[in-house]
């Protein structure tokens, strides 16, 4: 009966902050209404005994990337005006889409297939049962291809974010060799007519 | 005890919560990249409560994967951002026209 309480707090704390976060009119107060949605999405897991995954994303989400959302949003200079115009215009078509979704997956989610017996055998582990151990033993061996292919992902996402965002000043003295080849005669020979110098006018110069 | 279809349903209205705000937000990158983020947690809540509700730990590896590409996702769709917002010098989709798609 507790575990249901706190369930329903918590669901009610992240449909809360997941409205905010869409109806928010200043980004950051978004940014900080999804950092709180995470945090609730984090205690519906532990419930859910995924105790690593709801720390992991507390690590990982609020740890890291909302901190760059903040950064980025703290950056940029917004025309707030600007971008909220339109809200009130496909207000409509979002209430729309988003009542017809949810019927949709009502009718998915109440009928009584997910009811059966099938998903109400919940394992029950002891107090010795570590659900970073048995992730651990899973990932790094069935799944450990993949694992690598996760990390690959990791170093590409970094790779291409430094490159995007890099700016263009160039930072060494390396040549264009494009530029080299269409370099002409006379861009580097400069030809000056003068007089010849002869001996006996260093002599005159130098009396 | 918590029961799946409860689980399933507040996964599903974070889902349409967030397919409503890529309606309303359709002028701001930002907040579409965090209704993106928003649909990705609602995907993995249902992971989740199927790894539980079943007894399988590998509906959780599938979670730990889709952490990864979506923080991924975050950091070069923020910097595809700032390089917009450089040449650009706004954040509207509006402003995304010179492909003239």
């Amino acid at each position: 009966m507790i575990e249901q309480i706190v369930f329903y707090l918590f669901s009610g704390i992240l449909l809360l902050s997941a409205t905010m976060v869409v109806v928010m009119r200043n980004p950051i107060h978004s940014a900080l209404f999804l950092v709180l949605s995470f945090f609730a999405s984090a205690a519906i897991w532990l419930l859910l005994q995924a105790e690593f995954l709801a720390i992991a994303l507390v690590l990982v989400y609020v740890g890291a990337v909302m901190v760059l959302f903040l950064f980025v949003v703290m950056m940029l200079d917004i025309n707030l005006v600007v971008i909220r115009e339109g809200f009130a215009r496909f207000l409509p078509v979002g209430i729309t889409v988003a009542v017809l979704m949810v019927a949709a997956m009502g009718l998915v989610v109440g009928s009584d297939y997910f009811l059966s017996d099938t998903y109400m055998a919940i394992k029950s582990v002891g107090a010795d049962y570590s659900n970073t151990k048995e992730l651990g033993l899973t990932l790094y061996t069935e799944y450990l291809y993949q694992f690598e292919i996760a990390g690959a992902i990791l170093l590409v996402a970094i790779i291409a974010a430094i490159s995007l965002s890099m700016s263009k000043s160039k930072v060494n003295k390396s040549i264009s060799p494009e530029e080299q080849v269409f370099v002409k005669k006379a861009d580097r020979l400069r030809i000056v007519k003068m007089q010849s110098e002869t001996n006996n006018k260093d002599e005159e110069s130098e009396t | 005890m918590i029961s799946l279809p409860e689980v399933l349903s507040l996964a599903a209205l974070l889902f349409c919560i967030s397919i409503a705000g890529i309606f309303l937000n359709r002028k701001n990158v930002i907040i579409l990249l965090m209704c993106i983020e928003l649909m990705l947690l609602s995907v993995n809540m249902n992971f989740i409560a199927f790894s539980h509700f079943l007894g399988d730990i590998h509906g959780q590896i599938f979670v730990f994967f889709i952490l990864t590409v979506a923080a991924a996702e975050a950091a070069i769709g923020l910097a595809i951002l700032v390089v917009m917002f450089r040449n650009k010098g706004s954040i509207n989709v509006d402003d995304l026209d010179s492909m003239k798609g």
